[in-house]
Formats: structure tokens, C-alpha cells, sequence
């Protein structure tokens, strides 16, 4: 009978030691705390080597687009109180995660949100009457994403996450050298196609940037009861994938952890995994309720370490941020919110007969029968209005 | 040339490959083992790893790839290695596959092809003789294609990697190693056609995949019952053809449809609708259906009680009401009411 392994260590501790091997999965693993350039009164923490700050310019444009962003926002949620949009799942508390997350990657990269990036999807430069088309009841997602690089906002959960793995290989393929940078959230890291979608990334090496905003709740979930794990940015070490924590309140950080994550996959090293620590201030949607899983102590703590005012007391401690440049961004935010105001208040113009325009690249004689049923309907119906 | 369906499909696939540089093959074990059944063997020889690659073990992870390659402009063909192995999938299927175009106004098109082994009569064991069809049959969006032929299986194959759109490509895995004198490459019928494959006077089976050979093994048997019987191969299930099916009952007057799969909420019962809708004045007995039994596939010993066989059609085409009498198993269970 042979030793076994087992029998070998028991009886020779020190060799055993001595022949530990480097352990490969601690390069993978992201700090024990989340990454912090800035404190939580905006104070500047101690520079770090392997997260350098990212460049003034893209900080006030950082900044900007987060005011940008927060006003976006707000006028959504208003405009859903109006009853001009179906839902609105705000993403008030989360600005630094949706702008430096969409300043990280070129415009010829692809984007892969959720349906709580609208704001990142309108920090990216898409038209918010477009990303907010089909929350205002519309039949399909509004822009065009070959246009803009960025998939339609993706509603079954964490689907998007193996879309973003195919297309950065299919890039890659074609000899481009794109980044697909997939959102999700902190619930939906549950979901089967979150960890297929990582895995099929880690094993084609395809350049994807998979960025957790793990804001606390899915819906009334809490995080405790979706995974044991130390961290949501642990799960990428069991796919070989490099991971990172940051705090998603500091922008400073957000950006430059992002950075370093797209360029790790621009250079052909394959996924990274991004977890941010954030907080959702307002409800899941309009439609719920968050006073019946969360207390106002938690909401006002996290108030506290808001990522706007972050953002503003450090650059103007850096002095490149004054009064006039903060009124200045506050009337572009305005200007922005009140065009977007009255395009909403417009009535949007659908075509029933449209239904059928792309359900197939030719429709089937079942769908040309059915379409010309509706025609006939809709003739009736206006017959029947010109009589009355 | 006598040649089997899954050589056919071999040869689709390889000429697929050679004809357009955008297409990709890739699934679980369809590289260097060329599938369970085969169908890939020696792509990944002929056109390297980068054109037919073994994939993880995770079906929805194989269909959200393919999404994903053909946002970047490929035209990925997956292979599902079981029908009932793909249910993993069916949500990049239904909310992903068949929606992607519509809901981009067709900015976004999925051009892939799913090809699914379905059915049974292999002897298999439990979850690999699933007849899943209908499920794909019932998402608006997804094309639906199955052969019964040599010719088709190279023809429908070639044309869904063609397509614009996704295509459900489902495979009767009893009609694999069945072979038939077939010349390939070979174009058949386009999408979108129902084939008459024996024309017949007295009534019109209807088949789809794996029936059509018992459809037709019927037909055979039915002349000596004094029964001229004419076949019809629906081909693709999505796009449906209800002129051709529909002139053949407008002719016979009489309509029995065949599946493999489960006959509550099937695609027959579909076809059975929809020839009572169009043929009801030509029809001189209710259209009837000879399906699968309504229950979880009994794989092996008891396959052949479920499975739709020669006999269970010709019962089926004797009640055909050939001497105007109402068919006894209805009106039996109208007096007990």
C-alpha cells in the first residue's frame, strides 16, 4: 500500500511547508476592503500605486455628468408621478457607479445595462427620451444600439451578462479590440447566466468588464440572502476571473478601479470582475415601497456619504471646481431636465400596425393576416369616429 | 447515392463553413469528438478551433453567446446536444433569441441556428427523447424547421444559416442513420413550404419530422384497406404553409394529422384548427389527431406504446366517417353526459 498524501503531511509538517507552492488564486482575489481614494467627507486617502487618480479633466467631466445624471433622475421619477412614464427604477445614490462607469470604456465599446442604467445610459450621450421609450410604454428600447454601441436595457436578470462574453469574443475574433462592459446588480449575481456568462468570458478570454452595483437590495431582498460569500467580488476567483471591491460612493475610486479593469481586458488578459459597494436612496421602482424592508436610520447614514457632494468637496478642496463652475453645471442640468420635461409631456405617436414591422425580417403569412385584421379594425374604429 | 441524414447534415455544416467565413460552430463535445451523434465530425479538423469549438457545459451560457457573436456580425449554428438538455437555454430563447430583433426595431438581428436532436424512438432513456417543438412553435420570432428527408436535412440546414432570423432546428434522432439515395448539395423547398410527399385521393395525413415516415408506411399499408392516402411533410412549422395543406384536405375532404409529441396543446392540435377553419365545408369528418400519449416520455421498454405507430393512423383514418356514421368514441361519450 502506497502513502498517502495525507499520512506524508501528518507525519512531516515542515516539509509540508516548504513545499507550499504560491497559492494561484490570490492574485485573482480583490482586497479585503473596498477600494477608497477619497474618505467619506471627500477628503483625499493616501495615493495608491496600482489605482492611480484618474486626470482633473475627466473629474469635472465626472462631475458634471453626474449632476447631469442626478437631474435626469429626479425628472424621471416626477414625469412617472405624472403618469407620462409606465415605471421608473431610479438610480439616485448610485451616480458615481452609472457615470465613471460609462467614462471608463470609448465610445467603441459596447454596453450591456440593466434597466437601472438609464442614467448611465444618458451619461453615455444616448437621447433620454430614447432610453426612457420603452418605460413610457413603447414596444422597444428606443435608440439604436448599433449606433451607440450599448444593448437595449436588459430586463431578465443577469442575461445580459453571456451577451456581453459572445460579443467581446466575436470582436475579438474579428481582430478588433472592443470591451463589453456588462452591469448588474447585487441580486441578480444569484442568477445561473451571471456565473455562465463570467465563466464562457474567463475561458475564451474575452475582454469583459463585469461591474456589480451591489446597492444592498433586490428589491426588499437583502444582500445576506443572496450569498454567503465575503463579497460579491469573491465570486470571480472560482472562474480564474481577477476581481475588485471599491467603494461605489466615491467616484474618484469607481473611475479609477473601472480604468485599470477595462484596460486589463482591452490587452487581451481576459474578464474582470468589478464589485461596488453602493446604496439605492429611492424605492426599487414607483411601484414600491421601501419602508416595509428598510429604516430611515439606514437611508440617512448612506445620505451622508452621498457621491455628488463627494465628488464637489474634493474638487473644489483641489481648487478646480468654484461657484461659477458649480452653478454653471447646475443650469446645464436644469436646461437638460426642462427639454427633457416638455418632450415627455409631448404625446408619443404608435403605430399599431408597427407591431408587426420586426417580429421576423419578413413577416409570415400568419402576420400579414393578422396585420391586415388590425388594419381593417383601426379602419373601422375611425369610420366609427367620423360618424359620431 | 445512398447517404444518411446526419452525413447530410455533416455536409451542410461543412459547406456552410466553406461557403461564409462569419459562421461558427460550437456546443458541447462537437469538436474534436464531432458531437455524441456525429453530426460535426471533422469541422473542427477541416476549419480549425476558431470555426468549430467545444463550449462549457451550460446550454443557456451556449445560446447567450450566440447572441452575443451575432451582435459582433457572426452567424453562430449551436448545437443543443438533447432536446431536453436545451430547456436550460429557453429563456435566452424566448426573451433573448426570438426578441432581439423586434425589440431594437431591427437594429439587432439573431441570425443563429439552434440545432436540437428531438424525439424518440432510440431507445433512449429518461430527458433524451423529449418532442419540444412546440415550445419553440409558440415564441413569436423564432423560426421552426424540422426534415424528414436526406434532402431536406442539407436544403433546411444550408437555408437556416442563410436566414436572417433565428431558427429552431429541430433533428429526429430516429431518422438519423436512416439512409436514402440523395445527391448533395442538394436545394429542396424553401421555407415556408409544405411538401406533398404521396399523393392520395381519399384523405390527407399530415406530418411533421419524425411521423413522416410512419405517415407514409401508413399510406402504404392503407391500400390494401381499399384507402388512397395522400402525405403532406409540413417541413417548417414556422413559417406555417396553409395553402398547400389546405388545398390537399380541400381535395380528400378527410384530415388526420400525426406528431410524436404530446397531442394536448401540440402543434397538431394547431394544424387541426387550422384545416377546420379553412376546410370546414370541404371536410366530410372532423379532423382528427394521432399524437403521443399526454405523458412524461417512457423511455425505453414502453416507448413503442407512445409513440403514434402505423396502426394508431390507420384506426385513426377508419374513423374517418367513410359511411357518414358519427364516430362511436364521441357520441359514446355525448350519451354519457
Amino acid at each position: 500500500m502506497t502513502t498517502t498524501p495525507q499520512a506524508v503531511r501528518r507525519a512531516s509538517p515542515r516539509t509540508r511547508r516548504a513545499a507550499t507552492p504560491p497559492d494561484p488564486a490570490r492574485p485573482l482575489l480583490p482586497d479585503a476592503e473596498p477600494v477608497r481614494l477619497l474618505d467619506e467627507s471627500g477628503t483625499p486617502l493616501p495615493a495608491r500605486t496600482d489605482y492611480p487618480e484618474p486626470p482633473v479633466e475627466a473629474l469635472r467631466e465626472l462631475y458634471r455628468r453626474m449632476v447631469l445624471g442626478r437631474r435626469f433622475d429626479t425628472q424621471a421619477t416626477a414625469l412617472t408621478k405624472q403618469g407620462r412614464l409606465a415605471v421608473y427604477p431610479s438610480s439616485r445614490g448610485q451616480e458615481a457607479c452609472q457615470v465613471a462607469a460609462v467614462l471608463a470604456v470609448r465610445d467603441t465599446d459596447w454596453v450591456f445595462p440593466t434597466y437601472r442604467e438609464s442614467m448611465a445610459l444618458v451619461a453615455r450621450g444616448i437621447d433620454p427620451v430614447e432610453v426612457l421609450t420603452l418605460l413610457r410604454g413603447d414596444w422597444h428600447c428606443g435608440y439604436d444600439p448599433t449606433e451607440v454601441r450599448t444593448a437595449p436595457q436588459c430586463t431578465p436578470l443577469a442575461t445580459q451578462c453571456v451577451h456581453a462574453a459572445g460579443l467581446a469574443h466575436g470582436e475579438a475574433y474579428q481582430g478588433r479590440d472592443t470591451v463589453a462592459l456588462a452591469f448588474i446588480g447585487d441580486g441578480a449575481t444569484s442568477e445561473g447566466d451571471f456565473h455562465e456568462g463570467i465563466n464562457f468570458a474567463a475561458v475564451f478570454k474575452a475582454p469583459v468588464v463585469y461591474f456589480v452595483q451591489n446597492n444592498r437590495y433586490a428589491i426588499s431582498v437583502p444582500l445576506s440572502r443572496q450569498t454567503a460569500a465575503p463579497s460579491l467580488a469573491y465570486k470571480g476567483v472560482g472562474y480564474g476571473v481577477p476581481s475588485e471591491q471599491v467603494d461605489g460612493n466615491d467616484p474618484v475610486a469607481v473611475l479609477a478601479v473601472l480604468t485599470r479593469a477595462v484596460a486589463h481586458a482591452r490587452a487581451g488578459n481576459g474578464p474582470y470582475l468589478v464589485e461596488a459597494h453602493t446604496y439605492r436612496m429611492e424605492p426599487h421602482t414607483n411601484a414600491d415601497d421601501a419602508t416595509r424592508y428598510r429604516d430611515g436610520a439606514e437611508v440617512d447614514a448612506w445620505r451622508d456619504r452621498d457621491p455628488v457632494t463627494r465628488l464637489e468637496t474634493y474638487l473644489r478642496a483641489r481648487g478646480v471646481l468654484d461657484d461659477a463652475a458649480v452653478a454653471d453645471v447646475a443650469e446645464q442640468a436644469e436646461a437638460y431636465a426642462a427639454d427633457l420635461r416638455t418632450r415627455m409631456n409631448e404625446q408619443p405617436t404608435v403605430d399599431p400596425l408597427s407591431l408587426f414591422d420586426h417580429v421576423y425580417a419578413e413577416p409570415t403569412p400568419q402576420l400579414v393576416e393578422q396585420r391586415e385584421q388590425v388594419r381593417a379594425e383601426l379602419a373601422a374604429a375611425r369610420d366609427e369616429e367620423g360618424d359620431a | 447515392m445512398a447517404t444518411t441524414m446526419a452525413k447530410a447534415l455533416n455536409t451542410a455544416l461543412g459547406d456552410a463553413l466553406a461557403a461564409d467565413e462569419r459562421v461558427v460552430v460550437f456546443g458541447e463535445d462537437v469538436g474534436q469528438l464531432g458531437g455524441v451523434f456525429r453530426i460535426t465530425d471533422g469541422l473542427q479538423a477541416r476549419f480549425g478551433e476558431n470555426r468549430c469549438f467545444d463550449t462549457p457545459l451550460a446550454e443557456a451560457g451556449i445560446v447567450g453567446f450566440a447572441v452575443g457573436l451575432a451582435m459582433s456580425g457572426l452567424r453562430p449554428v449551436v448545437e443543443m446536444q438533447f432536446d431536453a438538455f436545451a430547456y436550460p437555454a429557453f429563456e435566452q430563447i424566448a426573451s433573448h433569441v426570438a426578441k432581439l430583433r423586434n425589440r431594437t426595431r431591427g437594429a439587432l438581428s439573431v441570425p443563429i441556428v439552434i440545432r436540437v436532436p428531438y424525439a424518440g424512438g432510440i431507445g433512449g432513456v429518461e430527458h433524451h427523447c423529449d418532442s419540444s417543438e412546440a415550445y419553440y412553435a409558440h415564441t413569436p420570432g423564432l423560426k421552426v424547421v424540422t426534415p424528414a428527408t436526406v434532402q431536406d436535412a442539407y436544403s433546411l440546414l444550408r437555408e437556416a444559416i442563410e436566414d436572417p432570423d433565428p431558427v429552431v432546428f429541430m433533428e429526429p434522432k430516429k431518422l438519423y442513420f436512416a439512409s436514402a439515395d440523395a445527391e448533395l448539395p442538394a436545394r429542396t423547398e424553401p421555407f415556408g413550404r409544405a411538401v406533398v410527399r404521396r399523393p392520395g385521393r381519399d384523405a390527407t395525413l399530415v406530418a411533421y419530422g419524425p411521423a413522416v415516415p410512419v405517415a407514409l408506411e401508413a399510406a402504404e399499408a392503407a391500400r390494401e384497406e381499399g384507402w388512397d392516402l395522400e402525405v403532406v411533410d409540413v417541413r417548417t412549422i414556422v413559417p406555417f404553409d396553409d395553402a398547400t395543406i389546405t388545398a390537399s384536405v380541400r381535395r380528400t375532404g378527410r384530415c388526420v394529422v400525426i406528431q410524436e409529441a404530446p397531442g394536448f396543446a401540440g402543434v397538431g392540435a394547431e394544424i387541426a384548427a387550422r384545416v377546420q377553419e379553412r376546410c370546414f365545408h370541404a371536410l366530410h369528418a372532423p379532423v382528427l389527431r394521432v399524437a403521443g400519449l399526454d405523458i412524461p416520455y417512457p423511455a425505453p421498454m414502453l416507448e413503442h406504446t407512445h409513440l403514434p405507430g402505423v396502426d394508431r393512423v390507420l384506426d385513426a383514418v377508419a374513423r374517418l366517417q367513410w359511411d357518414d356514421q358519427p364516430d362511436p368514441r364521441w357520441s359514446m361519450q355525448g350519451s354519457a353526459a
